[in-house]
Parts: structure tokens; C-alpha cells; sequence
């Protein structure tokens, strides 16, 4: 019960922490999915893959995600002669470096890094910027290096950042997004093409997170097994200890 | 003596002194009977030992300790090398698993009076056994060459550059370069894989040859070997084998149990166990804003920070924290109390290791988060030199871990106890 009280006492200081910087959403992405995997990789390969390598995920790795050999030769194999290969980015590091002022990086565990919920939301929150070298800004990631890669889909925002002081002395700032030209997908379409984007990385970050989860549960039940007879043999030796 | 028949008879008839240890050890040891929940860590230290050796043989087949190679061959083992993610993930999780174990076998020695007489070797080794195990931890950190690998290598190795005078050099010398990088990686590797598992296992085979020189303590904290019977076998004493054996299985199974679960369904363990900049490849030129050690490290990194710094030296930080780790190997000389065990100890003791308990806790959290995560004062005074909550919240906390020590001789002798029983209670 203490320990109980404990927690409670820490759950305000960690929800204090969390409302500094833009609030992320939740990321709707499902492993299980092959679909939205596949959508995902289909996208990375056409907008993301220029610039940022999957240097420790093969082509041959998409097979996982229900594509033959064939369809990926045919329609994602872009920095590479063979599907044995890895996925490197297409751009020349150095040249990129030269062009936005910091290398690109590899995305291979992105997703290990800042998690799905932050991709998910900085996806989504890229903003037209005249102050900025590149004339975007992102909501969750200010003064990012990288231009909205994905703007022809989502269209250009504007966002208004307003601070207010509230009551208790604390600053608030409201987020007022609008809209300057529409993409070629709508909000609903760009959120699924983003979720299915964020799913393909969370994949590409741990490829054998499936397998694990399903050995997992062999693994527990075999020590359930053994459990019951380990258990049954201490007894039976213990009988004699008065 | 008749030898037995066989190939055991022909083996037993040249080499005795066999069957001759695992009496000594196993089957004729005795081992008091009321051994409680507290006493399983002790085998399973030894388990988790054996685990971590050999995932880690098999981790060297395929890890490359080469500061342009090392991230990307873990990640290659991640996912090309077959069944190389659950060798990766028994390693990563059996790191933080051998310190929870040791911390709490460590706590049920305090529990129950085991570092006192006539057991204060066992402790001493134990204690040496913590000391290898936290440079071991250390030097395995930086292999898989990501940022916290990187920097948090870079700190611990600058802490020697405070000592005064030979600091620098000291630092230079540990690095062998004047930032951490390949030659740091490679002697990291050396040390990890060769020079502290032989440390290691030598200590552990001390640890265990001194207790079953002098006899495990129990909960009761009773010298079984007082009480004994015609054959002069404790009456409380029960052979190690088979009855702790059979037991120690089950504790084996259960563990094994919750292990599995962490290693299967969540290996980073919320970035506690894998901490999620260690994702990013090591970049000597890009310092991460918040540089913290993994849990296990975070009481005594507490401590470092929460000490000021003096004439600009931050050596004062660095010697308490050494301190606070050396201190232990004076438990047995420190404790004055006439019974062992906390049953039946007064409340001064109870409440000195509670608070002890609390502040190691205290500095562990407050140590794997920034000095602001607790906010300002909302006051001035002149002698707050600085108004983070968080930090001087550390030195309370570090003065509790160290009065808990110092005060010990004073609160353990002046404490009311209860009388002790001659035989064990269930």
C-alpha cells in the first residue's frame, strides 16, 4: 500500500514533464498488418530512401512482409543490383551534408530511438517556415534540418504558436494549425499513409519483433511445465525436513 | 576401503578428491533448514553468471571491436546472425538482471547479520565480486558503441582525470587515446571478455570456499554448528544436496520465468535495461543534452552530482562516490550489535536501514533523470547554490547512505534487541 502511496506522490511530477513540447499523438501502427508494412515500405522507398539509408536491413528482409523476390526486384529495388544487399541510401553522404548541413541518418533503429508516437506526430506537424534555410519548421522537432519530405501529399500549414500565461503562472502555448494548399491525399489518407510510414520503421528497427513475442510465449509455457515439476520434486524431498 | 565397481569406481579409485569435494560442498554440506525467500539470490547470482558467459562467448563470435564496426555488427547480430537477437537479448538483460539479484543478495546479508563474524571474508570477497562486477558492467557498456556507450564511457573515464596531480595522465593512460575511441574500444573489449570474467569466476570460487569454511548463516542469525548430534551433525543443519539443490531449482525456474518474460516482450525495458540513445551511433563531435548511466549505476551517480564542487575540482563528487561504494567492506567492524539478524534487532536499526533502503532508492531514480526533474525552488536563500529540488533532495539523501555507516558502531550497540532462541524457528 506504501508503495502504492509512492507512485501516486511521482505521477504528477511525470505528467508535469510530459506537457513541455508539442504533445504527441498516439501512433495507430499494427505490426501484424502486411498491408500497411508493405504501404510503408512503398513510400519509404519513394520519398524517404534519397537521402536516408536502411544500411542494416536487406532488401531480401521485405520477403517478411509477404513480397516475392520478384516484386521487390521489380518495384522497390532502387539503391541496389541485388535483393541480398543492403538498403543504403541513394544520396552521396557528402553531398548531402553540403546540402542541408548535417548528414542525413541512416533510419535502420529510428524507430528504437524515438519511438513510434514521436514519428507518428513529427510526420505530421511539418510547417511552412520563411525563417528557416529550407522554409520549413516542424511542430515536434524545431528548426529540423530536413524539408517536409512528404509535402506533395500532406500540402503546406501554417502554424501559429500563442503563449499565454494561465492562472497558476505557468506558460501555456496553443497550437493554431491552418491550412495553406491542400496535398494530393486528404488529412484521413495522409494520417494512413504516415501510420503505415511509422509501421514499416518500428518493423525495420527490430525485424525479429514478431518471432520474439511468439517464442516468448513457447518459452513461459515450457517453464510453467518445469515449474509444476520442480515444485512437486522440492516437495516430495522436503517431506522429511521436520 | 572397498572401491566400487565400475566406470565411477575406476574414476573415484584415481581421482578421490572428486566425490571427495562434492561431499565437502554438496552432499554432506549442512546448510541451516529455515532458509526464507532472501536466500535464493545467492545461486541465482551464480546462474546468471554462467548465462552471461556464455551468451557473451557466443556474442564475441560475431561482435567486431572496431570503433567503425562495433554498432553495426550488434545490429548484424540483431538481425542476420540466426538466433543472434535472443543471444543479444539474453546478455542485455541478464546485465541488469545480475545486479538486481546481487543487490538483493547483498540486502539479505544486511537483513540478517551474514557479514559479521565469523563471516566477514565472505563479505569482503562479495563485496570485491560487486567491485568487478560494476567494471565489468562498465567496460561491456561501451561495445555496442552507440552515444550513451560513448559518452557515458567519456564521463566515468574523466572522473579519474579529477583526482589531483595525475588525474590527466590517469584518464590518458585508461583511454590510451585523448578521447575515447578505437584503442579505448578494443581495451574495453580486452578487459570485458578476458581480464574480469577470470577475476570474476577467482572470486566467486573465494566467496564460496569461505562459506563453507565457517557455514551459511540463516535467518535467524544462529550458529547452527553449536547444536550438534552424536555424529556431529547440526541439529538445524540440512545436506545442501539434495534438499537446497531440489530447491534452489524451483527459484532457478521462477526466475528463469521472469527473465524470459523481459527478454521476450520487453527487451529495452521502457529504455531502462537498453536505453534508446544507445540506438544512435556513437558521434565523438555530438555531446547528448542528458548523459545518464544505466539504473544500475544512477545511486552512486547521484551521489556524484549532488556533491559541489570545490576550488573548481570536482574531486569531492568523485571521492564520495568511491567512498560510498569502499565503505561497505567495513560492515563487519561497524555493526556492534550482539544479535545478527533483524528479527530480532530494536527499532533503531529497523529504522536506520529502512531509511537507507529509501535513499538508495531515492538517489537511483533522481539519478537516471536530469537534476530539473523535480523543478525549482520557489524561494531564494543565500546558501542555495543552486534551487534545483531534485538536487539537494540527492544530498539529503547522500547524507542518510552515509550516516546509515558512520552511525552504525553508535545506533547498533545502544539498540534495544531481543533475546535470541538456541535453535532455529521456522
Amino acid at each position: 500500500m506504501r508503495a502504492f502511496a509512492f507512485i501516486f506522490l511521482l505521477t504528477p511530477l511525470a505528467a508535469l514533464s510530459a506537457v513541455t513540447g508539442y504533445r504527441l499523438d498516439s501512433s495507430p501502427h499494427d505490426l501484424r498488418d502486411l498491408v500497411s508494412l508493405q504501404s510503408g515500405a512503398r513510400t519509404y522507398m519513394n520519398y524517404c530512401l534519397g537521402c536516408h539509408g536502411l544500411q542494416f536491413m536487406r532488401y531480401k528482409g521485405l520477403t517478411e512482409l509477404g513480397l516475392t523476390e520478384a516484386q521487390i526486384k521489380e518495384h522497390l529495388l532502387f539503391s541496389a543490383d541485388k535483393v541480398g544487399d543492403a538498403m543504403k541510401g541513394v544520396a552521396d553522404p557528402k553531398e548531402a551534408k553540403a546540402w542541408f548541413g548535417v548528414a542525413p541518418p541512416d533510419l535502420s533503429v529510428i524507430a528504437r530511438v524515438r519511438g513510434p508516437d514521436w514519428l507518428y506526430t513529427y510526420l505530421r506537424t511539418f510547417y511552412r517556415d520563411p525563417k528557416t534555410v529550407t522554409g520549413w519548421n516542424n511542430a515536434v522537432f524545431p528548426n529540423v534540418a530536413m524539408p517536409h519530405a512528404l509535402w506533395s501529399l500532406q500540402g503546406e500549414k501554417r502554424l501559429d504558436i500563442v503563449a499565454h500565461g494561465d492562472s497558476a503562472g505557468h506558460a501555456a502555448v496553443e497550437y493554431k494549425w491552418s491550412e495553406i494548399s491542400q496535398g494530393s491525399q486528404s488529412p484521413a489518407q495522409y494520417d494512413a499513409t504516415v501510420r503505415d510510414l511509422v509501421n514499416f520503421l518500428v518493423y525495420v528497427g527490430e525485424p525479429a519483433a514478431a518471432e520474439r513475442k511468439a517464442i516468448g510465449i513457447v518459452v513461459l509455457f515450457v517453464l510453467g511445465v518445469l515449474f509444476i515439476f520442480a515444485f512437486l520434486l522440492k516437495k516430495e524431498f522436503w517431506k522429511d525436513v521436520k | 576401503m572397498e572401491s566400487r565397481p565400475g566406470l565411477w569406481g575406476w574414476f573415484d579409485a584415481r581421482m578421490p578428491s572428486v566425490a571427495e569435494q562434492w561431499r565437502i560442498h554438496a552432499s554432506e554440506y549442512y546448510a541451516p533448514k529455515n532458509f526464507n525467500f532472501w536466500y535464493y539470490f545467492g545461486s541465482l547470482a551464480l546462474l546468471v553468471l554462467v548465462i552471461q558467459i556464455v551468451s557473451g562467448i557466443f556474442l564475441t563470435m560475431s561482435y567486431k571491436p572496431d570503433a567503425s564496426l562495433a554498432f553495426g555488427s550488434v545490429e548484424y547480430i540483431m538481425r542476420d546472425v540466426p538466433g543472434g537477437w535472443i543471444l543479444r537479448y539474453i546478455h542485455s538483460t541478464g546485465a541488469s538482471a545480475f545486479f538486481i539479484v546481487v543487490y538483493l543478495h547483498m540486502f539479505r546479508a544486511m537483513l540478517y547479520g551474514s557479514y559479521r563474524e565469523p563471516r566477514e571474508l565472505v563479505w569482503i570477497f562479495g563485496v570485491l565480486i560487486y567491485l568487478t562486477l560494476m567494471g565489468e558492467a562498465f567496460f561491456g557498456y561501451l561495445l555496442p558503441w552507440g552515444q550513451m556507450s560513448y559518452w557515458g564511457a567519456q564521463v566515468i573515464v574523466n572522473l579519474f582525470g579529477t583526482v589531483p596531480f595525475i588525474g590527466p595522465d590517469l584518464a590518458l593512460w585508461i583511454r590510451g587515446d585523448y578521447v575515447v575511441s578505437d584503442a579505448t574500444l578494443n581495451r574495453f573489449f580486452a578487459l570485458h571478455v578476458i581480464a574480469l570474467p577470470l577475476v570474476l569466476l577467482g572470486l566467486v570460487v573465494a566467496h564460496i570456499l569461505a562459506l563453507h569454511d565457517v557455514g551459511s548463516n540463516n535467518p535467524d542469525g544462529i550458529e547452527i554448528k553449536k547444536l550438534k548430534d552424536a555424529n556431529g551433525r547440526p541439529l538445524d543443519g540440512i545436506p545442501f544436496h539434495p534438499y537446497y539443490t531440489v530447491k534452489d531449482i524451483v527459484g532457478a525456474v521462477v526466475f528463469l520465468a521472469i527473465f524470459s518474460f523481459v527478454m521476450f516482450f520487453a527487451p529495452e525495458m521502457g529504455g531502462y535495461f537498453l536505453e534508446h540513445n544507445n540506438f544512435i551511433p556513437a558521434d565523438p563531435l555530438k555531446t547528448p543534452e542528458h548523459i545518464a548511466p544505466v539504473w544500475y549505476f544512477t545511486p552512486y551517480y547521484s551521489i556524484l552530482r549532488a556533491v559541489p564542487p570545490l576550488f573548481n575540482s570536482q574531486f569531492p563528487g568523485v571521492l564520495a562516490m568511491g567512498v560510498a561504494v569502499l565503505i561497505l567492506f567495513f560492515l563487519p567492524w561497524l555493526d556492534r550489535s550482539p544479535v545478527k539478524s533483524i528479527r530480532y534487532r530494536g527499532a533503531l536499526y529497523k529504522s536506520w536501514l529502512a531509511a537507507f533502503v529509501v535513499a538508495f532508492v531515492i538517489l537511483g531514480y533522481l539519478g537516471v533523470n536530469p537534476t530539473t526533474v523535480w523543478g525549482q525552488f520557489g524561494f531564494d536563500a543565500f546558501f542555495l547554490d543552486t534551487k534545483e529540488i531534485a538536487t539537494w533532495a540527492a544530498r539529503l539523501c547522500t547524507i542518510v547512505y552515509f550516516l546509515f555507516f558512520i552511525l552504525m558502531p553508535w545506533y547498533t550497540a545502544r539498540d534495544k534487541v531481543l533475546p535470541v532462541p538456541e535453535r532455529v524457528t521456522a
